[in-house]
């Protein structure tokens, strides 16, 4: 049912865990529906001036798809500017990972909106801090 | 390889195995064939025919092959439901089922509901347990079948099946239409009494896999005098009842599987140490694995069934993760099934679904040993812990 790279990342999956104080978190899925995915980043900026996500960590309660997406997100948004993370579509996750069943393809979208919760918490904390 | 998803399918006992291989290319004749290697074929079929029976206790010509359990459950719903239809047009014959049927039974019953028969969803309790009473009180005037399963698949419950088939036999008596009893028996076989007069059942499904016999193959016990409509249709095989090709290396394999289960003395011993294998497993489980539910009917149980919720993980990830470290297990929750609802088995016994996505089952068989359970033992913990630690619910 798997590929060999959605089990590889789902059995060893990257930037498992949670950042202390994280500039932004996203929370999304609920447990009645199976899924649950918390994602941290935390932002810096680079030589240009630009924001990029210095570190993206996830905690996740799912199936191997909804790990596995977790995982493959955060190595793909990890480094990368928050304008070009935002460019990471929906379904590019499952694209990355080389496809996922088609019940599953939920899991890529869940990813994906988790980086964009925890983006949009990090902007609106930002606002408040420079008021 | 630590296999224990003996309710999934199960390997095939190496006796069979050696019973069937003559059948594929020294008697490979089709049976219904009138030269030499069709009667050996059919001379085969019928041992095997009268094996069953003798299992069963019925007569020989009341069991028909099929291709295993799925076809049989759909055969006994549909099959009968449309001879009464075909009696009298006019008629809207209900049928019951229970809520926590296999899809080879619900299915059938769905699709018969949209073609306008009236059919009843019966509930459990919250041990996946059928109360009799309820069975009674759902039965009408236009009731022609009752479909109720001898064990389940997921939280191997045992269903009342005599009980049950006591009050039809006395409803029965009441009346002028008579009510068919089926049952699926698939998960029951291997273990429990099969005996289809003290069962007071019309119909019973099995299926081989499920009892060391080989994939594909399966019988449906139709009574003597059921009205019934085939639902495979071609060459008038079996009485014109099931057409298709004799299976008969797959029926030989059904047949010496069914004989072994014959010989009482060595299933009841083996049945006594599946059972305490599966008492150590779930003692050992819930002393080592907070917030462990076992859910199902504890005292009426298959002896190999262990079926758990680990609140705060899921099923999937626990069975992928016992699958890497080579152990073989199966899960209710929603991602195995190809939906996105958890097992209605469970959601039927009013688990909550959050709770529901967590539920994996082991179900121990006939070639298990102590060390089997004891690597589980220790494998198992460390992975309810390592998800549990991963999830942002903590």
């Amino acid at each position: 049912m798997y590929n060999e790279k959605v089990l590889k990342h789902f059995s060893n999956p990257s930037n498992q865990g949670e950042i202390k104080n994280a500039d932004g978190v996203g929370l999304v899925g609920n447990p009645t529906c199976g899924d649950m995915m918390r994602i941290f980043i935390s932002v810096s900026k680079n030589k240009k001036g630009e924001e990029i996500i210095k570190d993206i960590k996830f905690q996740t309660l799912g199936c191997g798809a909804a790990i596995a997406t977790s995982s493959m997100l955060t190595e793909m948004a990890k480094g990368k500017t928050i304008a070009e993370a935002e460019k990471i579509g929906k379904l590019q996750i499952a694209e990355e990972l080389g496809g996922l069943p088609a019940v599953k393809m939920h899991c890529s979208v869940l990813a994906h909106e988790g980086l964009g919760e925890a983006i949009k918490d990090y902007r609106s904390k930002n606002k408040k801090l420079k008021k | 390889m630590i296999y224990l998803d003996n309710a999934a399918t199960t390997k095939i006992d190496p006796k069979v195995k050696k019973t069937m291989e003559p059948y594929f290319f020294e008697f490979f004749g089709n049976a219904s064939s009138l030269h030499f290697g069709g009667l050996k074929a059919r001379q085969a079929v019928d041992e095997a025919q009268a094996k069953i029976a003798d299992f069963l206790r019925c007569q020989a010509k009341e069991v028909y092959f099929t291709s295993g359990a799925t076809e049989s459950d759909n055969w006994a719903i549909l099959g009968l439901t449309r001879a009464f239809k075909r009696q009298k047009n006019d008629f809207k014959p209900h049928i019951i089922i229970s809520q926590i049927e296999h899809d080879a039974i619900l299915a059938p019953a769905k699709e018969l509901q949209r073609e306008g028969v009236e059919v009843t969803f019966l509930a459990v309790d919250k041990n996946g347990l059928v109360d009799v009473k309820k069975v009674s009180q759902a039965i009408k005037s236009n009731t022609i079948l009752v479909s109720i399963m001898y064990a389940n698949n997921e939280i191997g419950t045992v269903q009342p099946i005599k009980e049950i088939g006591k009050i039809i036999k006395e409803e029965n008596k009441k009346r002028k239409n008579k009510i068919y009893f089926h049952t699926d028996a698939t998960q029951a076989v291997a273990c429990l009494d099969c005996n289809v007069e003290k069962l007071g059942v019309d119909l019973l499904s099995l299926s081989a896999h499920k009892i060391y016999g080989p994939k594909g193959v399966g019988i449906l016990y139709i009574k003597n005098g059921t009205p019934i409509e085939p639902i495979m249709l071609g060459g008038g095989q079996q009485n014109n009842k099931r057409s298709g090709t004799y299976n008969v290396a797959g029926i030989v394999g059904l047949g010496r599987a069914v004989e072994l289960l014959l010989n009482k003395k060595v299933i009841n011993l083996e049945v006594k140490k599946i059972k305490q294998l599966r008492d150590y497993l779930v003692k050992e489980i819930k002393n080592k694995i907070p917030r462990t539910i076992v859910t199902g009917d504890i005292k009426n149980r298959l002896p190999g069934n262990a079926s758990f919720i680990f609140a705060g993980a899921e099923g999937e990830s626990i069975l992928l993760m016992l699958s890497n470290t080579g152990i073989a297990v199966s899960t209710g929750s929603a991602c195995s099934s190809g939906s996105l609802a958890p097992s209605h088995v469970l959601v039927a016994m009013g688990v909550k679904p959050e709770l529901a996505h967590g539920s994996i089952r082991v179900s121990i068989g006939r070639f298990n040993t102590k060390k089997d359970i004891d690597i589980i033992i220790k494998k198992l913990p460390p992975i309810i812990e390592r998800l549990r630690k991963m999830s942002p619910l903590q």
